[in-house]
Protein backbone atom coordinates (compact mmCIF):
# COMPACT_ATOMS: atom_id res chain seq x y z
CA UNK A 1 0.00 0.00 0.00
CA UNK A 2 0.91 3.74 -0.74
CA UNK A 3 -0.42 6.64 -0.32
CA UNK A 4 -1.20 8.86 -3.38
CA UNK A 5 -1.68 12.64 -2.89
CA UNK A 6 -3.02 14.44 -6.35
CA UNK A 7 -5.55 17.23 -6.59
CA UNK A 8 -8.87 16.03 -8.56
CA UNK A 9 -11.20 18.51 -10.29
CA UNK A 10 -9.22 20.97 -7.94
CA UNK A 11 -9.40 19.54 -4.88
CA UNK A 12 -6.64 17.96 -3.10
CA UNK A 13 -7.19 14.30 -1.89
CA UNK A 14 -4.51 11.76 -0.34
CA UNK A 15 -5.71 8.38 -0.94
CA UNK A 16 -4.45 4.68 0.37
CA UNK A 17 -4.11 2.19 -2.49
CA UNK A 18 -2.25 -1.12 -3.30
CA UNK A 19 0.40 -0.38 -5.93
CA UNK A 20 -1.25 -2.25 -8.41
CA UNK A 21 -3.93 0.20 -8.72
CA UNK A 22 -4.51 1.94 -11.95
CA UNK A 23 -5.68 6.00 -11.87
CA UNK A 24 -9.03 4.71 -13.47
CA UNK A 25 -9.89 2.46 -10.21
CA UNK A 26 -8.43 5.28 -7.65
CA UNK A 27 -10.71 7.56 -9.45
CA UNK A 28 -13.49 5.82 -9.59
CA UNK A 29 -13.58 3.23 -6.83
CA UNK A 30 -12.17 5.08 -4.20
CA UNK A 31 -13.10 8.43 -4.64
CA UNK A 32 -16.49 7.51 -6.14
CA UNK A 33 -15.67 9.35 -9.59
CA UNK A 34 -18.19 7.12 -11.89
CA UNK A 35 -17.75 9.80 -14.45
CA UNK A 36 -14.69 8.11 -16.11
CA UNK A 37 -15.61 4.71 -17.89
CA UNK A 38 -13.66 1.88 -18.30
CA UNK A 39 -14.34 0.73 -21.60
CA UNK A 40 -11.78 -1.81 -23.52
CA UNK A 41 -9.26 -1.92 -20.58
CA UNK A 42 -6.83 -2.62 -23.30
CA UNK A 43 -5.92 0.83 -23.58
CA UNK A 44 -7.43 0.83 -27.37
CA UNK A 45 -11.46 2.99 -26.76
CA UNK A 46 -10.56 6.36 -24.81
CA UNK A 47 -13.37 5.54 -22.36
CA UNK A 48 -11.44 6.27 -19.54
CA UNK A 49 -9.13 9.70 -20.82
CA UNK A 50 -8.94 12.17 -18.55
CA UNK A 51 -6.74 15.36 -17.97
CA UNK A 52 -3.36 14.93 -16.40
CA UNK A 53 -1.84 18.92 -16.08
CA UNK A 54 -3.79 19.59 -18.58
CA UNK A 55 -3.05 16.95 -21.12
CA UNK A 56 -5.61 14.25 -22.55
CA UNK A 57 -4.23 10.60 -21.39
CA UNK A 58 -5.86 7.22 -20.55
CA UNK A 59 -6.58 6.34 -16.85
CA UNK A 60 -6.60 3.01 -17.32
CA UNK A 61 -2.92 3.07 -18.20
CA UNK A 62 -1.50 4.48 -15.87
CA UNK A 63 -0.59 3.39 -12.16
CA UNK A 64 -1.76 5.82 -9.76
CA UNK A 65 1.34 6.21 -8.56
CA UNK A 66 2.12 7.50 -12.04
CA UNK A 67 -0.29 10.50 -11.06
CA UNK A 68 1.63 11.34 -7.70
CA UNK A 69 1.66 15.15 -7.45
CA UNK A 70 -0.55 15.81 -10.63
CA UNK A 71 -3.59 17.43 -11.12
CA UNK A 72 -6.50 15.63 -12.53
CA UNK A 73 -9.66 16.94 -14.03
CA UNK A 74 -12.38 14.24 -14.73
CA UNK A 75 -15.63 15.02 -16.62
CA UNK A 76 -16.97 15.81 -13.47
CA UNK A 77 -15.04 18.39 -13.17
CA UNK A 78 -15.31 20.57 -16.34
CA UNK A 79 -19.02 22.48 -16.26
CA UNK A 80 -18.96 25.22 -13.76
CA UNK A 81 -21.46 24.17 -11.54
CA UNK A 82 -24.72 24.20 -13.39
CA UNK A 83 -23.45 25.57 -16.62
CA UNK A 84 -22.15 23.00 -19.06
CA UNK A 85 -18.66 23.34 -20.33
CA UNK A 86 -19.10 24.02 -24.39
CA UNK A 87 -18.03 20.73 -25.09
CA UNK A 88 -20.47 19.47 -23.55
CA UNK A 89 -23.37 22.01 -24.46
CA UNK A 90 -22.23 21.07 -27.78
CA UNK A 91 -22.59 17.55 -27.39
CA UNK A 92 -26.05 18.19 -26.02
CA UNK A 93 -26.85 20.33 -28.52
CA UNK A 94 -25.67 18.32 -31.53
CA UNK A 95 -27.13 15.16 -30.24
CA UNK A 96 -23.34 14.00 -30.08
CA UNK A 97 -23.79 10.73 -27.94
CA UNK A 98 -26.42 7.35 -28.44
CA UNK A 99 -25.66 5.31 -25.61
CA UNK A 100 -23.49 7.65 -23.72
CA UNK A 101 -21.12 5.27 -23.12
CA UNK A 102 -18.00 6.74 -24.82
CA UNK A 103 -18.97 10.18 -24.44
CA UNK A 104 -16.64 11.20 -21.12
CA UNK A 105 -13.59 10.37 -23.00
CA UNK A 106 -15.03 11.62 -26.05
CA UNK A 107 -15.00 15.05 -24.64
CA UNK A 108 -12.29 15.01 -22.28
CA UNK A 109 -10.39 14.26 -26.00
CA UNK A 110 -11.78 16.78 -27.71
CA UNK A 111 -11.21 19.33 -25.21
CA UNK A 112 -7.79 18.80 -25.30
CA UNK A 113 -8.12 18.76 -29.44
CA UNK A 114 -9.22 21.92 -29.26
CA UNK A 115 -6.56 23.36 -27.22
CA UNK A 116 -4.21 21.85 -29.28
CA UNK A 117 -5.21 22.98 -32.53
CA UNK A 118 -7.28 26.36 -31.62
CA UNK A 119 -8.85 27.69 -34.60
CA UNK A 120 -7.61 24.93 -36.76
CA UNK A 121 -10.12 22.31 -36.32
CA UNK A 122 -11.78 21.10 -39.66
CA UNK A 123 -13.68 17.77 -40.16
CA UNK A 124 -10.74 15.39 -40.83
CA UNK A 125 -8.62 16.96 -38.41
CA UNK A 126 -11.34 15.90 -35.78
CA UNK A 127 -11.85 12.80 -37.20
CA UNK A 128 -8.29 12.10 -37.09
CA UNK A 129 -7.55 12.78 -33.75
CA UNK A 130 -10.05 11.23 -32.52
CA UNK A 131 -8.62 7.84 -33.58
CA UNK A 132 -7.89 6.73 -29.58
CA UNK A 133 -11.34 7.36 -28.58
CA UNK A 134 -14.01 4.60 -30.20
CA UNK A 135 -17.95 5.12 -30.24
CA UNK A 136 -19.67 1.36 -30.07
CA UNK A 137 -22.94 3.43 -31.26
CA UNK A 138 -20.44 4.46 -34.43
CA UNK A 139 -21.94 7.74 -33.79
CA UNK A 140 -19.38 9.37 -34.84
CA UNK A 141 -21.50 11.93 -37.51
CA UNK A 142 -22.46 14.10 -34.75
CA UNK A 143 -19.61 14.01 -32.08
CA UNK A 144 -17.50 15.32 -34.69
CA UNK A 145 -20.39 18.10 -35.47
CA UNK A 146 -20.22 18.66 -31.68
CA UNK A 147 -16.51 19.00 -31.83
CA UNK A 148 -16.71 21.46 -34.35
CA UNK A 149 -19.23 23.65 -32.69
CA UNK A 150 -17.86 23.28 -29.51
CA UNK A 151 -14.06 24.71 -30.88
CA UNK A 152 -16.33 27.79 -32.41
CA UNK A 153 -17.86 28.52 -28.58
CA UNK A 154 -14.77 28.00 -26.63
CA UNK A 155 -12.73 30.60 -29.69
CA UNK A 156 -15.63 32.63 -28.33
CA UNK A 157 -15.85 32.18 -24.64
CA UNK A 158 -11.84 32.19 -24.44
CA UNK A 159 -12.19 35.59 -26.05
CA UNK A 160 -14.41 36.81 -23.53
CA UNK A 161 -11.77 36.00 -20.64
CA UNK B 1 -3.06 -7.31 -11.96
CA UNK B 2 -1.06 -9.15 -9.65
CA UNK B 3 0.55 -7.63 -7.11
CA UNK B 4 3.64 -5.58 -7.19
CA UNK B 5 5.35 -2.72 -5.60
CA UNK B 6 5.86 0.49 -7.36
CA UNK B 7 8.93 2.91 -7.36
CA UNK B 8 9.66 6.29 -8.37
CA UNK B 9 13.17 7.12 -9.27
CA UNK B 10 14.58 10.68 -9.25
CA UNK B 11 17.96 9.68 -11.01
CA UNK B 12 19.35 6.89 -13.18
CA UNK B 13 21.59 5.98 -10.50
CA UNK B 14 18.42 5.87 -8.05
CA UNK B 15 16.70 3.75 -10.65
CA UNK B 16 19.60 1.21 -11.20
CA UNK B 17 20.10 0.68 -7.29
CA UNK B 18 16.61 0.04 -6.90
CA UNK B 19 16.46 -2.12 -9.42
CA UNK B 20 19.49 -4.30 -7.93
CA UNK B 21 17.11 -4.33 -5.01
CA UNK B 22 14.68 -6.34 -6.19
CA UNK B 23 14.22 -10.02 -7.65
CA UNK B 24 12.23 -9.69 -10.49
CA UNK B 25 11.94 -5.73 -11.11
CA UNK B 26 10.62 -4.00 -14.79
CA UNK B 27 11.27 -0.34 -15.39
CA UNK B 28 8.36 1.62 -16.62
CA UNK B 29 8.74 4.30 -18.63
CA UNK B 30 5.17 5.47 -20.35
CA UNK B 31 3.60 2.09 -19.53
CA UNK B 32 1.89 2.48 -22.75
CA UNK B 33 2.66 -1.15 -23.75
CA UNK B 34 3.92 -2.52 -20.49
CA UNK B 35 1.03 -1.92 -18.24
CA UNK B 36 -1.30 -3.59 -20.82
CA UNK B 37 0.71 -6.56 -20.82
CA UNK B 38 0.82 -6.24 -16.74
CA UNK B 39 -3.31 -6.04 -16.81
CA UNK B 40 -3.45 -9.55 -18.92
CA UNK B 41 -1.00 -10.77 -16.39
CA UNK B 42 1.46 -11.84 -19.00
CA UNK B 43 3.57 -9.97 -16.73
CA UNK B 44 3.91 -9.91 -13.24
CA UNK B 45 7.34 -7.82 -12.08
CA UNK B 46 7.91 -8.01 -8.24
CA UNK B 47 8.56 -4.17 -8.79
CA UNK B 48 7.88 -1.77 -11.23
CA UNK B 49 10.58 1.30 -11.30
CA UNK B 50 8.90 4.39 -12.87
CA UNK B 51 11.37 6.38 -14.90
CA UNK B 52 9.64 8.17 -15.64
CA UNK B 53 10.01 11.97 -13.61
CA UNK B 54 13.97 11.73 -14.17
CA UNK B 55 14.98 14.82 -15.91
CA UNK B 56 18.02 13.86 -16.95
CA UNK B 57 16.21 11.46 -19.15
CA UNK B 58 14.05 14.29 -20.91
CA UNK B 59 14.73 16.45 -24.15
CA UNK B 60 16.02 16.77 -27.67
CA UNK B 61 19.52 18.16 -28.95
CA UNK B 62 20.62 19.02 -32.14
CA UNK B 63 24.37 19.68 -32.18
CA UNK B 64 26.04 20.05 -35.40
CA UNK B 65 24.86 17.13 -37.79
CA UNK B 66 23.81 15.20 -35.08
CA UNK B 67 20.07 14.87 -33.38
CA UNK B 68 20.19 13.05 -29.87
CA UNK B 69 16.23 12.25 -28.31
CA UNK B 70 16.95 11.81 -24.34
CA UNK B 71 14.99 8.20 -23.46
CA UNK B 72 12.31 9.39 -21.97
CA UNK B 73 10.84 11.85 -24.16
CA UNK B 74 7.17 11.10 -25.01
CA UNK B 75 6.34 11.29 -28.41
CA UNK B 76 4.54 14.24 -28.28
CA UNK B 77 7.29 16.28 -27.59
CA UNK B 78 9.46 14.90 -30.02
CA UNK B 79 6.09 15.38 -32.78
CA UNK B 80 6.20 18.46 -31.78
CA UNK B 81 10.06 19.82 -31.33
CA UNK B 82 11.43 22.26 -33.64
CA UNK B 83 14.75 20.56 -33.59
CA UNK B 84 13.39 17.22 -35.20
CA UNK B 85 11.35 19.04 -37.22
CA UNK B 86 13.91 21.05 -38.72
CA UNK B 87 16.59 17.92 -38.66
CA UNK B 88 14.88 15.29 -39.44
CA UNK B 89 11.38 15.62 -40.23
CA UNK B 90 10.72 12.18 -40.98
CA UNK B 91 11.19 10.83 -36.93
CA UNK B 92 8.06 13.77 -36.73
CA UNK B 93 6.09 12.43 -39.05
CA UNK B 94 6.74 8.86 -37.86
CA UNK B 95 5.60 10.25 -34.73
CA UNK B 96 2.30 11.36 -35.23
CA UNK B 97 1.34 8.82 -37.11
CA UNK B 98 2.22 6.30 -33.43
CA UNK B 99 -0.45 5.56 -31.35
CA UNK B 100 -3.25 7.99 -31.09
CA UNK B 101 -3.11 11.68 -29.25
CA UNK B 102 -3.41 10.23 -25.42
CA UNK B 103 -0.61 7.47 -26.39
CA UNK B 104 1.74 9.63 -27.35
CA UNK B 105 1.43 12.03 -24.49
CA UNK B 106 2.45 9.53 -22.56
CA UNK B 107 4.87 7.12 -24.50
CA UNK B 108 8.84 7.43 -24.96
CA UNK B 109 11.53 6.88 -27.64
CA UNK B 110 13.35 4.85 -24.84
CA UNK B 111 10.63 2.32 -23.89
CA UNK B 112 9.20 1.32 -27.64
CA UNK B 113 13.21 0.82 -28.73
CA UNK B 114 13.50 -1.07 -25.15
CA UNK B 115 10.28 -2.98 -26.21
CA UNK B 116 11.15 -3.91 -29.37
CA UNK B 117 7.54 -4.79 -30.73
CA UNK B 118 8.36 -6.22 -34.33
CA UNK B 119 5.72 -3.83 -35.57
CA UNK B 120 6.72 -0.57 -33.48
CA UNK B 121 7.62 2.25 -35.37
CA UNK B 122 10.73 3.75 -33.71
CA UNK B 123 12.62 0.82 -34.53
CA UNK B 124 12.57 1.25 -38.57
CA UNK B 125 14.02 4.82 -37.92
CA UNK B 126 16.74 3.78 -35.85
CA UNK B 127 18.27 1.05 -38.44
CA UNK B 128 17.44 2.84 -41.35
CA UNK B 129 19.63 5.73 -39.94
CA UNK B 130 22.10 4.39 -38.54
CA UNK B 131 21.27 5.31 -35.03
CA UNK B 132 23.28 4.90 -31.64
CA UNK B 133 21.64 3.84 -28.67
CA UNK B 134 23.08 5.12 -25.14
CA UNK B 135 22.87 3.29 -22.46
CA UNK B 136 24.21 4.28 -18.70
CA UNK B 137 26.95 1.54 -19.81
CA UNK B 138 27.54 2.06 -23.30
CA UNK B 139 26.75 3.25 -26.92
CA UNK B 140 25.16 0.11 -28.97
CA UNK B 141 24.37 0.51 -32.46
CA UNK B 142 20.70 0.33 -33.59
CA UNK B 143 22.30 -2.94 -35.87
CA UNK B 144 23.28 -4.66 -32.42
CA UNK B 145 21.13 -3.52 -30.54
CA UNK B 146 17.64 -5.02 -32.21
CA UNK B 147 18.04 -9.00 -31.69
CA UNK B 148 14.84 -10.17 -33.03
CA UNK B 149 10.96 -10.23 -31.49
CA UNK B 150 10.71 -8.06 -28.04
CA UNK B 151 14.71 -8.43 -27.65
CA UNK B 152 17.81 -6.42 -27.44
CA UNK B 153 21.24 -6.09 -26.76
CA UNK B 154 19.80 -4.40 -23.04
CA UNK B 155 21.26 -6.33 -20.35
CA UNK B 156 19.45 -6.49 -17.09
CA UNK B 157 19.40 -3.25 -15.17
CA UNK B 158 20.70 -1.44 -17.90
CA UNK B 159 18.96 1.94 -18.74
CA UNK B 160 18.55 3.33 -22.45
CA UNK B 161 19.60 7.05 -21.67
CA UNK B 162 19.20 8.29 -25.54
CA UNK B 163 19.17 7.78 -28.90
CA UNK B 164 21.80 9.66 -31.51
CA UNK B 165 20.42 10.07 -34.72
CA UNK B 166 23.26 11.37 -38.16
CA UNK B 167 21.02 13.82 -39.62
CA UNK B 168 20.80 12.50 -42.87
CA UNK B 169 20.32 13.95 -46.85
CA UNK B 170 17.10 12.77 -47.01
CA UNK B 171 14.89 10.57 -45.13
CA UNK B 172 10.72 9.50 -45.30
CA UNK B 173 8.64 7.01 -42.74
CA UNK B 174 5.65 5.65 -44.18
CA UNK B 175 3.08 2.79 -42.97
CA UNK B 176 -0.18 0.78 -43.26
CA UNK B 177 -1.80 1.56 -39.94
CA UNK B 178 -3.39 -1.69 -38.11
CA UNK B 179 -6.79 0.25 -37.93
CA UNK B 180 -7.46 -0.94 -34.46
CA UNK B 181 -3.61 -1.21 -32.40
CA UNK B 182 -2.33 1.35 -34.91
CA UNK B 183 0.48 -0.38 -35.01
CA UNK B 184 2.27 -0.52 -38.40
CA UNK B 185 0.85 -3.87 -40.22
CA UNK B 186 4.30 -3.13 -42.14
CA UNK B 187 6.16 0.43 -42.23
CA UNK B 188 9.45 1.58 -43.91
CA UNK B 189 11.88 3.93 -43.41
CA UNK B 190 13.95 4.82 -45.78
CA UNK B 191 17.11 6.99 -45.81
CA UNK B 192 20.01 8.43 -47.96
CA UNK B 193 22.74 9.43 -45.54
CA UNK B 194 25.30 12.69 -46.28
CA UNK B 195 27.62 10.22 -47.45
CA UNK B 196 25.36 9.11 -50.05
CA UNK B 197 24.41 5.56 -48.41
CA UNK B 198 21.47 4.59 -48.87
CA UNK B 199 19.45 2.49 -45.99
CA UNK B 200 15.84 1.05 -45.54
CA UNK B 201 14.30 -0.53 -42.60
CA UNK B 202 10.77 -2.71 -42.61
CA UNK B 203 8.89 -3.01 -39.28
CA UNK B 204 5.94 -5.13 -38.99
CA UNK B 205 6.88 -6.98 -42.06
CA UNK B 206 9.23 -9.87 -40.83
CA UNK B 207 9.18 -12.60 -37.94
CA UNK B 208 12.43 -12.14 -36.76
CA UNK B 209 11.29 -8.23 -36.17
CA UNK B 210 12.64 -5.15 -38.16
CA UNK B 211 15.01 -5.66 -40.94
CA UNK B 212 16.96 -4.19 -43.69
CA UNK B 213 16.13 -4.17 -46.83
CA UNK B 214 18.81 -4.93 -49.15
CA UNK B 215 17.31 -5.27 -52.55
CA UNK B 216 15.41 -2.13 -52.04
CA UNK B 217 18.29 -0.16 -50.82
CA UNK B 218 20.19 -1.83 -54.03
CA UNK B 219 17.54 0.25 -56.56
CA UNK B 220 17.57 3.34 -54.42
CA UNK B 221 21.04 3.79 -54.40
CA UNK B 222 21.48 3.85 -58.32
CA UNK B 223 18.00 5.83 -59.07
CA UNK B 224 16.43 7.65 -55.89
CA UNK B 225 12.66 7.71 -56.94
CA UNK B 226 9.74 5.71 -56.39
CA UNK B 227 10.10 4.27 -59.60
CA UNK B 228 12.91 2.61 -58.70
CA UNK B 229 11.63 0.26 -56.92
CA UNK B 230 8.78 -1.33 -59.56
CA UNK B 231 11.16 -3.73 -60.66
CA UNK B 232 12.14 -5.24 -56.98
CA UNK B 233 10.98 -8.78 -56.00
CA UNK B 234 10.23 -8.83 -52.10
CA UNK B 235 10.44 -12.78 -50.61
CA UNK B 236 7.83 -13.44 -48.86
CA UNK B 237 10.18 -15.70 -46.77
CA UNK B 238 10.12 -15.48 -43.05
CA UNK B 239 7.49 -13.08 -43.39
CA UNK B 240 5.23 -12.32 -40.91
CA UNK B 241 1.73 -14.03 -41.82
CA UNK B 242 -1.58 -13.47 -39.63
CA UNK B 243 -5.59 -12.58 -39.77
CA UNK B 244 -4.87 -8.69 -41.15
CA UNK B 245 -2.34 -9.74 -43.93
CA UNK B 246 -0.32 -13.00 -45.67
CA UNK B 247 3.24 -12.35 -45.82
CA UNK B 248 2.62 -12.50 -49.70
CA UNK B 249 0.44 -9.04 -48.93
CA UNK B 250 3.52 -7.82 -46.11
CA UNK B 251 6.31 -8.58 -49.09
CA UNK B 252 3.83 -6.30 -51.08
CA UNK B 253 3.60 -3.63 -48.85
CA UNK B 254 7.05 -3.26 -48.08
CA UNK B 255 7.59 -2.19 -51.60
CA UNK B 256 4.58 0.03 -51.69
CA UNK B 257 5.44 1.83 -48.69
CA UNK B 258 9.13 2.33 -49.54
CA UNK B 259 7.79 4.05 -52.74
CA UNK B 260 5.11 6.10 -50.68
CA UNK B 261 8.29 7.00 -48.27
CA UNK B 262 10.32 8.13 -51.11
CA UNK B 263 8.15 10.03 -52.04
CA UNK B 264 7.62 11.88 -49.02
CA UNK B 265 11.33 12.00 -48.83
CA UNK B 266 11.60 14.01 -51.63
Amino acid sequence: MSTVKLTVNGKAVAVDVEDRTLLVQLLRDHLNLTGTHVGCDTSQCGACVVHMDGRAVKSCTMLAGQADGASITTIEGIAKGDELHPMQAAFRDNHGLQCGYCTPGMIMSAIDIVHRHGGQLDEATVRTELEGNICRCTGYHNIVKAVLDAAGRMKVSQAAE
Amino acid sequence: MYQTKYHRASSVDEAVSLFGKSSEAKFLAGGQTLLPVMKQRLASPSDVIDLGKIKELQGVELSGDTLTIKAGTIYYDIMTNADVKKAIPAIAHLTSVLGDPAVRYRGTIGGSIANNDPAADFPAALLALGATVKTNKRSIAAEDFFQGLFSTALEDGEIITAVSFPVPAKAGYEKMRHPASRFALTGVFVAQTKSGEVRVAATGASQSGVMRVPAIEAALKANWSPSAIDSVTISANGLLADIHGTAEYRANLIKVMAQRAVAAAG
